[in-house]
């Protein structure tokens, strides 16, 4: 029984995301909105429900697999991959190392003002 | 049984959610061995090679990505309730998130904005089509939620899924080798900065090399990204034009 009452936590709050996002016109994906909905209630709550825990963690243990499907369709994309893979490399990659670097040197920075060398 | 009865089988199969299910399901079984044997490189990251064994598969049995994929959204289904318990691992580190709440915020945003406006920026200057740039966007938040995101803007899902798992790939090579370059010492930032910019990929990877605490900074920055990401970005790419 955890599992069904734990996916039926998870639902439930996707739905109220979906809800939210439709009746407030957020630009946000509704289960982002759900997810917010889950943390909120979770802090009123003040822990996690065993049975919830079992599911959301079973769910994220295999999330890898779960984007599987949606990776696949990149096969219908190839077209417009090929045009475009020159940008695409020296996009992901420059990109990327920009964003590593910046966060990086920001928390750090931030992180040593605060406690002389941060918490760890 | 004769050619024309293995036909008919074939047709009434192919047509059936059963083979898709199934392929998925052992694409990736196959895709963790693989992994383990090329010694857990991150370019043979289990997801990216199912993928890879799933185009084979279908592009042998002549199976269109449309009739795989409706046996195949019951897994998809999943990322949605998935993308919720996300909450679960932020919960579970709020007292972390409360005690550095200010500089992890400001890290969080610097981050963010940095991915989302260098990702634009050198795209648009390279000419990239609208729907590659706005599949590219959300590049660095993890896939669920990126899909989620680049449907919502106008970009490719799919698309999106890829450039997200390639730059998980891509920040995991480049990672150690910036931290060098910075010499950051810190884990707690290491594995923020990872899970900021590689989210799962990036988790993992910390989980793996670094630590304990790296692996549940990353995890914090990846659930926190993604949250951020989606109430940020259309913003930003609102103010690029696109």
């Amino acid at each position: 029984m955890p599992l069904i009452v734990g996916m039926s936590v998870l639902l439930g709050c996707q739905f109220i995301g979906e809800l939210l996002v439709r009746a407030l016109s957020l630009p946000v994906p509704g289960p982002v909105m759900g997810m917010v909905v889950l943390l909120v209630a979770l802090m009123v709550n003040g822990r996690v429900p065993s049975a919830l825990r079992t599911a959301g963690e079973g769910l994220l243990r295999y999330l890898t697999l779960l984007f599987v499907p949606a990776g696949v369709g990149i096969m219908s994309h190839f077209g417009l991959i090929g045009e475009d893979l020159g940008i695409l490399a020296v996009t992901l990659v420059v990109s990327t190392g920009l964003t590593l670097a910046v966060t990086a040197k920001v928390l750090d920075v931030l992180a040593k003002r605060r406690w002389g060398g941060g918490d760890s | 049984m004769n050619l024309t009865g293995l036909d008919q089988l074939w047709v009434y199969l192919s047509g059936n959610p059963l083979v898709s299910l199934l392929a998925t399901l052992v694409a990736f079984y196959l895709a963790t061995h693989l992994h383990r044997l090329a010694g857990h490189s991150t370019f043979a990251h289990p997801v990216l090679v199912a993928i890879a064994l799933l185009i084979g598969f279908l592009l042998l049995t002549g199976i269109d990505y449309a009739s795989y994929f409706e046996g195949a959204q019951f897994i998809h289904f999943l990322l949605g309730p998935a993308t919720v318990a996300l909450a679960i691992p932020l919960f579970d580190h709020r007292e972390r998130v409360r005690r550095m709440l200010v500089p992890i915020l400001v890290a969080c945003l610097a981050g963010i904005v940095t991915a989302v406006s260098s990702t634009l920026g050198i795209a648009l200057l390279m000419g990239a089509q609208p729907e590659v740039l706005l599949s590219l966007a959300p590049r660095s938040v993890t896939s669920p939620i990126a899909m989620g995101i680049a449907e919502q803007i106008g970009g490719i899902p799919s698309l999106a899924a890829a450039l997200v798992l390639l730059t998980g790939s891509i920040g995991c090579t480049l990672g150690p080798w910036i931290f060098r370059w910075l010499r950051i010492e810190d884990p707690s930032v290491k594995g923020f900065t990872m899970g900021l910019a590689a989210h799962g990929f990036g988790t993992a990877y910390c989980f793996a090399s670094v630590g304990a605490m790296a692996g549940a900074f990353a995890g914090l920055a990846m659930g926190l990204t993604g949250m951020l990401t989606a109430f940020v970005l259309p913003a930003i790419v609102a103010l690029f034009g696109v």
